[in-house]
């Protein structure tokens, strides 16, 4: 299998504190690997690992081929960073800053000088490309992050949190390069908060919870192993007395929601039909049925917290 | 061969930043221009000695104040910008920020130091070697450039004040020891042991020499010394950075 990433017991530990703790996982040639996890969970702390700023206390981590520990600047050489926090210079106008950071990854002066004409032109930058980087809004430093990261032509790109408290139209912007630069054959390797972010651009994700990975898997096959959170949310024409639904087996629980009634069941089309015929038997009219599927925060909320916190 | 020579032009990449960004800046214009000068003429001022005995102490004065300038605020800023953490995610070694770092102090030494030069020149005091003179600038530079940069490695702050501040704590002491005020050969045993440890003292000598043919030590002694101390605080500034460089990215 051809891996742009690849990470085998990579523990980190700060004291008596284990910030990532024997984490393995792959990713694929070509793919967007969603990162997910709360805060403090270790998602920065794994990217600043494979990314070479770090030492790892253990394990391995091979990006491009290469070892993370043994030949960092191998590394680095063929991969973007978009770190969490911004950090352009700010004294620089985002032309020097393109030009330094080519300089560093000893791109070729002309190439150097096609390779941010046409960034800064694609991100909307090109106007302002002699004004000095202090006087950038969040959204337009963000997209000459995104610029740095991309001007040496990287096999691998680790975005960090990219999208944060960004405006809509900024957000939507970088979502859109960074799916046009995946379609070019570009790995992105995605840290992200945002669940619909993770489910729209992602093609697979790891969880990651307490330093430690709860689950690998396509956002779709992570939905279908919890599918017990699935539920159907009725509203009749009355209060009714949820009590007669726990006898029913298909029925694993039901909660009050205002004024519907969240039935979690595996079996949706069984409990549909128990429920027009408790309706037809108690003379109510239901008002709507909506069945739900469980959305990716549901599964990440499952697999850091529990099911029960999700259900209650 | 090849790597260490791409690593040396991005080296350069990183001193071009540096002049860009923090020549300019407050502490750097007040260290490294505003400070010498009014230190140069508290030295001159009222004193009944000729220009040319006063200017070997004027020359090191202004070079040790003006190359240690820049180097302790970089590391300091780029920490609190996180802008180093910007720089390390490229393909660098942590040496060759270091040399980066160096070489911009150097040059901003470098370049201070032909004010006190030229002014020698306009006053008609010649050198006895020119050429040997515009040597021992050049590796004085370096070597002051290197301390600055070491000094900048503990603590690991991410407040160029306290680097500063800290710095000048080192800096005074130096100077104050190196013969600058009194020539080495003047001072008893005990304080030409102690001027031997400060790195101004070669340079004072070797300029003591070049101007008025006085001095303690050997031309060679000066250089090689001067030479000496270069490596051994590029070393020691490399090795220090890496030590903290977990606690300053933390």
């Amino acid at each position: 299998m051809d891996l742009a990433v690849e990470v085998r017991g990579l523990t980190k530990r700060y004291g008596d504190i284990t910030a990532v703790d024997r984490v393995s996982f792959e990713t694929k040639r070509g793919e967007i690997f969603g990162f997910l996890g709360p805060n403090g969970a270790g998602k920065t702390t794994t990217i600043r690992m494979l990314t070479g700023l770090i030492k790892p206390d253990d394990g391995k981590a091979f990006v491009a081929g290469y070892d993370v520990l043994k030949n960092p600047v191998e590394v680095k050489q063929r991969i973007g960073v978009v770190p969490e926090v911004s950090n352009a210079y700010v004294d620089l106008t985002a032309w020097e800053n393109l030009a330094l950071i080519g300089k560093l990854y000893g791109v070729p002066s002309q190439k150097l000088r096609e390779n941010a004409t046409s960034l800064l032109k694609e991100f909307g930058l090109h106007q302002v490309k002699d004004k000095l980087v202090r006087a950038f809004s969040k959204g337009m430093k963000q997209r000459l992050l995104l610029c740095m990261a991309l001007v040496n032509d990287p096999e691998v790109l680790f975005l960090d949190e990219p999208t944060s408290g960004l405006d809509v139209e900024s957000a939507r912007l970088l979502r859109e390069k960074i799916t046009r630069y995946n379609k070019e054959g570009k790995t992105v390797f995605l840290s992200t908060h945002n669940m619909e972010e993770a489910n729209q651009l992602c093609h697979r994700i790891a969880i990651i919870n307490h330093g430690q990975i709860a689950a690998v898997d396509t956002p779709e096959n992570l939905r279908a192993q919890s599918m017990e959170l699935q539920y159907i949310e009725v509203a009749f024409n009355k209060i009714v007395n949820t009590q007669e639904f726990s006898e029913n087996p298909s029925i694993a629980k039901t909660v009050p929601a205002g004024n519907k009634v969240r039935i979690y069941t595996a079996d949706p089309a069984t409990v549909i039909a128990f429920l027009a015929e408790y309706a037809k038997k108690n003379d109510l009219r239901i008002l709507s049925l909506n069945t739900m599927m469980p959305s990716l925060e549901d599964v990440f909320l499952k697999l850091i917290r529990g099911k029960e916190a999700i259900v209650q | 061969m090849s790597n260490l020579t791409e690593q040396f032009k991005r080296s350069f990449a990183i001193a071009e930043k540096n002049i860009k960004i923090y020549y300019s800046k407050g502490p750097v214009i007040l260290f490294g221009l505003v400070f010498p000068l009014f230190l140069a003429l508290a030295y001159v001022v009222g004193r009944n000695v000729s220009l040319k005995e006063v200017l070997p102490g004027l020359i090191s004065m202004t070079v040790f104040f003006t190359a240690t300038s820049v180097g302790p605020s970089i590391v300091p800023w780029e920490t609190r910008s996180k802008t180093l953490e910007r720089l390390l995610c490229c393909p660098v070694a942590l040496w060759t920020i270091m040399v980066g770092d160096i070489l911009s102090s150097f040059l901003f030494g470098l370049v201070i130091s032909v004010i006190p030069l030229a002014l020698t020149l306009v006053l008609g005091i010649q050198p006895l070697n020119f050429i040997m003179l515009l040597l021992g600038l050049t590796i004085a530079n370096l070597c002051f450039a290197a301390l600055s940069v070491l000094l900048s490695a503990y603590p690991p702050t991410d407040i160029p004040a306290t680097s500063m501040m800290l710095s000048s704590l080192v800096k005074f002491p130096l100077v104050f020891i190196s013969g600058v005020f009194i020539p080495v050969e003047q001072l008893p045993q005990w304080g030409t042991a102690i001027a031997s440890i400060s790195p101004p003292t070669y340079f004072t000598d070797m300029v003591r020499r070049l101007f008025i043919d006085a001095g303690f030590y050997p031309l060679t002694l000066d250089f090689l010394a001067l030479i000496a101390f270069t490596a051994a605080f590029a070393f020691a500034a490399i090795k220090l950075h890496e030590k903290t460089l977990a606690k300053r990215l933390s």
